[in-house]
């Protein structure tokens, strides 16, 4: 049988790599793979602790569901900013969008 | 080693394998693709937990969606907002340590608690994998249709707000509101 | 109304027009005259209502015109001040105020009022032949001031109001000389007289204070008239020798040896001349010098405490008459070498007061008082006989435009025929001065002293007296055979003439005095008319003293000694002069040889105290006090002190204020500013960075949470 660890290992691997992307990747849209890796292992997270400990209780399949919808306006307004941001700036080099400073 | 705990390990290395793929690749069509592949390992996975349903709506939303969004975006930029430079940003190293550092951390965290390492897969309740179960919830107002309702508004603000926000800019002022 | 409140209100109209004329009416000549007039013809009637009041009073002496009140609070007691009317102050109200309006009344003419004042005449000097005088109206302010300050001192009964009016004249003699301060020799001569009768006044200030402390109060009546404190004064040793009555007496008289001019303080008298000549009439002849005798006349119970009549005089009544013998001969000398008319008077002025101071030392008390009245007339007579003098020949001069001292008499000569009144009214004030028998009044009072003199064995004072009055006779006749007699000997002289009536009716009042008031004081033993007229001013003003002095006893030398002198000295004086031509030199000049160049020179008296007491005073004041002390000694310790501040000051602000303080306010600030510029750093505006970070303290949270804690 597969311990409920293995999943969660899994899980800790996926959303580290997927936190390497988000602060490592010089591409905004980059970035944005990066945080859907990070929710993705969330929801292998959820899925897991509710497969392996509470089976009956189904709030962590509902759970898992509002993440995918929160997870797709994320992604779609995310585009749109970016794409936003780069008709001002002309760049979509995280680094070089640095105006909030002082 | 059952045939699962096989399945399981190779769908984890690939998912894995694809997860790197997207956060190394220098070209973002190849990242997007990757991301497809890691996505459906993730499904995969899914299936393996008995949670089928989710699994087809990962498959239909995140890959057949989002993804695909994803790809839309960058093809359909892709002379204007092409990437040139570095892959990483100077300070890769430290996003590198960080991340590992918290990989760490929540190892060390989840192999503290020996029910995790032991505990198999309790018995499941239902066949259909709680579906019918989960529709329900979903629409009942002593359960779940507050979160679900929101989600939906949730949904619509982001709609129209990636719509303005992606919108020309001339033809906003145009428009006016 | 009472004689006493009249005494009291005399002094004030002179003061009410002192006032009025300096705020309201110094533009208008006319009004100011009027007023100053008004005001002395009101104080004169004043004055003689009182004095017909005095001397029909019997026994003023033991019962005088008194009246006092309280005035200065001093503790449970109080000083008290008021009038007193008794026969001396009677007799020397009556010539002051007779004096006074005549002079006030003889100004209006000598200031040239009527004329026009012409353009080229300045405020401050004094106008060309004949024009109106610029300051008018404050010539008559000034003399009213003086004038107010003359009757307080004449009618006071005590020391210290005596002595506010002695300060008041000293005042207005300073005012007065200095009147053209345009000119140098007048602004002088005007510092020389206050300082001079200033050294004077210290000393009679200290007799006042000592005098109070010893019997506790300055009132008249209860020194001069208590048997009791007289003897306590002149049997109590106070220093040097002295009783108290003789050092009180002694320092008292020093004032009026600065205000009398006698020796040694006699040198502002002369130079006092510079005034206008009714200022020299009035304050330098008639009244302000008179009041120092006056002083000595009634301090005459302290000087003679102790003395009986005929027996040895006290130290104090030695020192007095040793100085005015001395004075009299000594003054005398010198006029006999002026050849300015006011300056021959003015020694001549001196010499009589030594006369009278001489008299009092001697224990004369009444022939002191008698020559102080008559000399008061004929010496103002002769006073405003030589400005008349003086105005004639300064018209002679306008007409002919010559340009010499109208005041020289060795430019004048002839103007008997000119200025008709002027010359008799001159000669009789003349013979007055030099005694002439039976008809002048001043052989009376000077036959008086000699006669007190020579019968009480004073013969050293007889002798030198005697001698002055050769000398006065000589000196008078020489100035007015010079003045009057013979050819004019300038051109000036011979276009002088007469004066107007403001001034010549004054001359023929003290004319008259000069001539009658002797007649008051004929000796009741004397050959042929004695006795016909009583001897009023024996009986009347005699009556002051506690004991009535005895008449001395008729003798025929003094007599005989003094018609002598007399008329030897106007022959002599007529003789040597009387052929003196234009351009000659004096004719005593070859007689005398270079005693008359010491003479001249008036012993060189004020070239000695130039240098040995003004010099001096000045080299302290200016060198010592002023260059050394004030600006080195003090000066430098006030700079001292400020550099020492102010280094200080410097160093504290360059090393304590500035770094420290400063510093502290900046670093503050700075450091601040710093550390946000520092800070700010962190702030990259890159999102992924501050991601960094999150995640970083995430991990180090979940270390912390799982090696630290157990």
């Amino acid at each position: 049988m597969i311990p409920l660890s293995w999943y969660l290992i899994l899980s800790a691997l996926l959303f580290c790599v997927g936190t390497f992307g988000v602060l490592a990747r010089r591409n905004a849209v980059g970035i944005l793979m990066g945080i859907e890796l990070m929710l993705n292992a969330v929801n292998l997270n959820l899925v897991a602790f509710w497969r392996y400990l509470t089976p009956g209780l189904i709030a962590g399949q509902v759970f898992t569901l509002i993440v995918f919808a929160v997870a797709a306006s994320e992604a779609s307004v995310g585009l749109a900013l970016i794409i936003s941001i780069y008709r001002r700036r002309s760049t979509v080099v995280a680094d070089e969008i640095n105006l909030m400073k002082w | 080693m059952t045939v699962l705990q096989i399945v399981f390990l190779v769908t984890g290395f690939v998912t894995l394998l694809a997860g790197v793929m997207v956060v190394a690749s220098p070209k973002l069509v190849h990242a997007a693709l990757w991301l497809i592949v890691s996505l459906a390992g993730v499904a995969v996975l899914f299936v393996l937990l008995n949670a089928n349903f989710l699994a087809v709506v990962q498959v239909v939303v995140y890959i057949g969606a989002i993804a695909i969004l994803i790809i839309f975006a960058v093809m359909l930029t892709r002379r204007v907002m092409a990437d040139t430079g570095p892959t990483h940003n100077p300070s890769w190293w430290l996003a590198l340590i960080s991340a590992l550092v918290l990989l760490g951390g929540l190892l060390a965290l989840i192999l503290q608690v020996p029910a995790f390492a032991q505990a198999g897969p309790t018995a499941q309740p239902a066949a259909d994998s709680g579906l019918s179960d989960l529709g329900t919830a979903l629409v009942d107002v002593n359960r779940f249709l507050l979160p679900f309702e929101v989600a939906s508004v949730l949904l619509l603000a982001a709609l129209i707000g990636a719509m303005a926000i992606a919108r020309p800019a001339d033809a906003a002022e145009e428009g006016g509101e | 109304m009472r004689p006493e409140i009249l005494t009291l209100l005399i002094p004030l109209p002179p003061l009410l027009a002192f006032g009025l004329i300096v705020l309201f009416t110094n533009r208008s000549n006319r009004l100011s005259h009027s007023v100053a007039i008004g005001a002395m013809l009101l104080s004169w009637g004043m004055a003689m209502a009182v004095f017909i009041a005095a001397v029909t009073a019997p026994h003023l002496g033991e019962h005088p015109i008194e009246l006092s009140f309280p005035w200065l609070p001093t503790g449970a007691t109080a000083l008290s001040i008021g009038v007193l009317i008794d026969p001396l102050s009677a007799a020397t109200l009556f010539f002051v105020a007779w004096t006074c309006l005549a002079i006030f009344v003889y100004s209006v003419g000598y200031h040239n009022y009527g004329q026009p004042r012409e353009a080229h005449d300045r405020a401050g000097l004094p106008p060309h032949g004949g024009g109106l005088e610029p300051m008018y109206a404050r010539f008559f302010a000034f003399i009213s001031l003086f004038a107010f300050g003359m009757l307080t001192l004449v009618v006071s009964d005590n020391l210290l109001l005596l002595f506010v009016g002695w300060e008041i004249m000293g005042l207005c003699s300073y005012l007065l000389i200095g009147f053209w301060f345009g000119k140098d020799s007048a602004k002088k001569a005007m510092v020389k007289a206050f300082m001079t009768t200033r050294i004077g006044d210290v000393f009679m200030l200290l007799g006042l204070a000592y005098l109070y402390s010893a019997t506790g109060t300055l009132n008249y009546r209860a020194i001069l008239a208590n048997e009791e404190v007289l003897h306590h004064l002149a049997t109590t040793p106070a220093f040097l020798g002295l009783s108290i009555a003789g050092a009180c007496g002694i320092l008292l008289f020093m004032g009026t040896v600065g205000k009398s001019a006698q020796f040694p303080l006699h040198v502002w008298l002369p130079d006092a001349m510079e005034g206008p000549t009714p200022v020299s009439a009035m304050i330098h002849a008639a009244t302000m010098v008179s009041a120092g005798v006056y002083l000595t006349l009634r301090m005459f119970p302290l000087l003679a405490a102790g003395w009986e009549e005929g027996g040895a005089l006290t130290t104090p009544m030695l020192v007095v008459s040793a100085v005015g013998a001395f004075t009299a001969l000594f003054a005398a000398t010198i006029a006999v070498a002026q050849n300015d008319i006011k300056r021959v008077l003015a020694y001549s002025t001196i010499s009589q007061l030594g006369y009278m101071v001489a008299a009092v030392g001697i224990g004369a008390f009444v022939a002191a008082a008698f020559h102080l009245i008559t000399h008061a007339f004929f010496k103002a007579l002769l006073f405003l006989g030589s400005g008349s003098v003086i105005h004639g020949m300064e018209h002679g001069e306008h007409e002919t435009h010559a340009h010499t001292d109208p005041q020289d008499m060795l430019n004048m000569g002839g103007l008997r025929s000119k200025m008709p009144a002027t010359f008799w009214t001159f000669l009789i004030g003349g013979l007055a001065l030099a005694g002439f028998p039976l008809i002048t009044a001043g052989f009376w009072s000077k036959d008086e002293i000699f006669a007190d003199a020579f019968a009480n064995g004073r013969l050293l004072v007889f002798g030198t007296l005697a001698l002055a009055a050769l000398l006065t006779a000589f000196y008078t006749m020489r100035q007015i055979t010079l003045t009057f007699l013979g050819q004019p000997r300038t051109q000036a002289a011979g276009h002088a003439h007469e004066s107007k009536w403001t001034m010549t009716l004054p001359l023929i009042v003290l004319a008259v005095f000069a001539v009658a008031a002797g007649w008051a004081g004929i000796p009741e033993d004397f050959p042929l008319i004695g006795g016909l007229l009583p001897n009023w001013m024996h009986d009347f003003v005699g009556g002051t003293l506690l004991e009535h002095p005895h008449p001395v006893a008729f003798s025929p030398i003094p007599l005989l000694t003094s018609i002598g002198v007399s008329l030897l000295g106007l022959l002599g004086g007529w003789l040597v002069y009387r052929n003196a031509k234009a351009g000659a030199p004096d004719p005593l000049i070859r007689a005398l040889g270079p005693v008359h160049t010491l003479l001249k020179r008036k012993y060189y008296f004020d070239e000695l105290y130039e240098r040995f007491v003004v010099a001096p005073a000045y080299w302290l004041a200016e060198t010592f006090t002023y260059k050394f002390l004030d600006g080195k000694v003090i000066d430098g310790v006030l700079h001292t002190i400020a550099l020492v501040a102010g280094s200080v000051g410097t160093y504290l602000r360059r090393y304590i204020d500035l770094p420290l303080v400063n510093g502290a306010g900046d670093l503050v600030g700075e450091s601040i500013k710093r550390a946000g510029r520092g800070g700010r750093v962190i702030q990259t505006g890159r999102v992924q960075g501050y991601l960094v970070v999150g995640v970083a303290f995430v991990a180090l949270l979940l270390s912390y949470v799982l090696l630290v804690r157990p």
